[in-house]
């Protein structure tokens, strides 16, 4: 396949950035989105240009470190996958494609096609965790009865691997899906109740001051994320919010 | 809630747009219900106009509280807006919106807008002539000198006889259909309800966008080609 590659280059954060245009040859359907782009770095080098700074890691879909807004969407245009996990056969050989950062105020550009997602840490140590005792007496989760149902559907939440694409696709750049998947997945399941109205409060506060903007019900977030997670979660989280709100001391 | 303010916090943002979409959904159906009775029976219609323009509680409880409600659903709606822009300083050079959301979802602000410049004509054509009559000539009787019965579905009929607002009401009740086709299930979601009734909501919802501003387009044609 023979393509043309328009990519977002930034030297740093304080640099302004701007479009570069790559003509590529020689790319197999076969290989993944990230490959090509290892393609394209070797190309740049071989010509004495400096390499394309992006994110990845595992390149099997679980870590959620790849973070591509490709030709108009996070993750390109296949559904259900992640960067790593999109296949050139998606394109079409002379195809031009767009390949730029996650934006928002809330993932700051660090240079070319990384961006800086602590955020989603700082959301995380927000009340993203359940406070155990580990002294050595420590119940067996096991022991603790729960419906099949609920832990399903709190597996279903936990699947969030917290890459951004629900910020990067909403038009308002809200983390309400990933918040929501983090609070659903604890405040389903027993160990996670003692300190629900805690966590939801919490995390919720941190997320406003993250700078990320307010879910307006779109759905792009459910359709872009690589792991599916539902809108049922942030309703979930918005009834946790409420009855937090109105029963809390605080 | 967060410490500096009650609509301080993202969800209660949310929820305060939600519960002031209800109260105006409401509102519209209330309204559709009185003005569908200018078509069917003219004499109800003046009947229900004159009580409703003359009845202490609505005067003077409800319609304030309608008011405030209007302007409440368009400030925060305004400053929602505002909020989210700032929230992606950079835009993207390609955005395919379209790939994972409705129109109608993306574009609030615009149909909003619409329905806002429609309340001014709106207002201008119905209300404001309604508080001059009542409140500085005085005249709380409903009718107009030398006639008789009241004046309601006479001035009604006489503010559809012009084809360009016709036009743009209908224009208008388009755009707030499509408002309502996103803001109805959008408002329950917002209120944290997304479960097994989820999928009948959303096709009622679906049906009230579609058959209340039909309702108010049918009125004024009905009108126009009535007078």
């Amino acid at each position: 396949m023979k393509l043309t590659l328009k990519v977002w280059r930034q030297k740093s954060a304080n640099d302004k950035g701007k479009i570069e245009t790559y003509p590529i040859d020689n790319i197999s359907e076969h290989m993944s989105f990230l490959e090509m782009m290892d393609v394209l770095n070797e190309q740049l080098i071989t010509e004495g240009k400096i390499p394309v700074s992006f994110d990845h890691d595992c390149r099997e879909g679980i870590c959620g470190m790849c973070s591509m807004h490709i030709n108009g969407e996070p993750h390109g245009p296949d559904r259900g996958v992640a960067t790593c996990q999109l296949h050139m056969r998606k394109f079409k050989d002379g195809d031009t494609i767009y390949i730029e950062p996650f934006r928002a105020k809330g993932f700051p550009i660090i240079k070319d096609l990384v961006v800086d997602r602590s955020a989603f840490d700082r959301i995380q140590h927000a009340g993203g965790f359940v406070s155990v005792n580990t002294s050595g007496n420590t119940q067996d989760a096991n022991a603790l009865p729960i419906p099949k149902a609920d832990a399903d559907t709190a597996f279903d939440s936990a699947t969030c691997i917290g890459c951004g694409a629900c910020v990067a696709a909403c038009k308002n750049a809200s983390a309400m899906l990933f918040v929501s998947a983090k609070v659903s997945q604890f405040s389903l399941l027993p160990q996670g109740k003692v300190e629900a109205k805690r966590r939801v409060l919490h995390m919720v506060e941190q997320m406003d001051k993250e700078g990320f903007g307010n879910c307006t019900n779109t759905g792009a977030c459910e359709v872009e994320c690589p792991k599916g997670i539902s809108l049922e979660n942030i309703a979930r989280m918005n009834r946790e919010y409420l009855k937090a709100s109105v029963s809390s001391s605080k | 809630m967060s410490k500096s303010g009650p609509l301080s916090s993202s969800i209660a943002r949310k929820m305060a747009m939600a519960l002031s979409a209800f109260f105006l959904m409401f509102f519209l159906l209330q309204h559709l219900t009185i003005n569908m009775t200018s078509v069917i029976d003219g004499d109800t219609f003046n009947d229900l106009s004159q009580f409703m323009g003359t009845n202490f509680l609505v005067q003077y409880i409800l319609q304030p509280v309608l008011l405030l409600g209007v302007v409440f659903h368009f400030v925060i709606g305004f400053v929602l807006e505002l909020k989210n822009r700032s929230a992606r300083d950079v835009r993207y050079v390609k955005y395919k919106g379209a790939a994972s959301a409705t129109w109608m979802s993306r574009n609030m602000i615009l149909t909003g807008l619409v329905i806002l410049a429609f309340m001014g004509l709106h207002f201008y054509d119905f209300w404001i002539p309604e508080l001059k009559t009542k409140f500085i000539d005085g005249d709380w009787s409903g009718m107009v000198a030398g006639e008789e019965g009241y004046r309601y579905l006479t001035e009604l009929k006489h503010k559809f006889e012009n084809p360009v607002r016709v036009g743009i009401y209908v224009v208008s009740f388009i755009l707030l259909g499509l408002h309502l086709a996103h803001g109805f299930n959008s408002a329950f979601q917002s209120m944290g309800a997304n479960n097994k009734y989820t999928k009948g909501l959303k096709k009622f919802g679906i049906a009230f966008s579609v058959l209340i501003p039909l309702g108010f387009i049918f009125i004024a044609l009905f009108h126009h080609f009535n007078h």
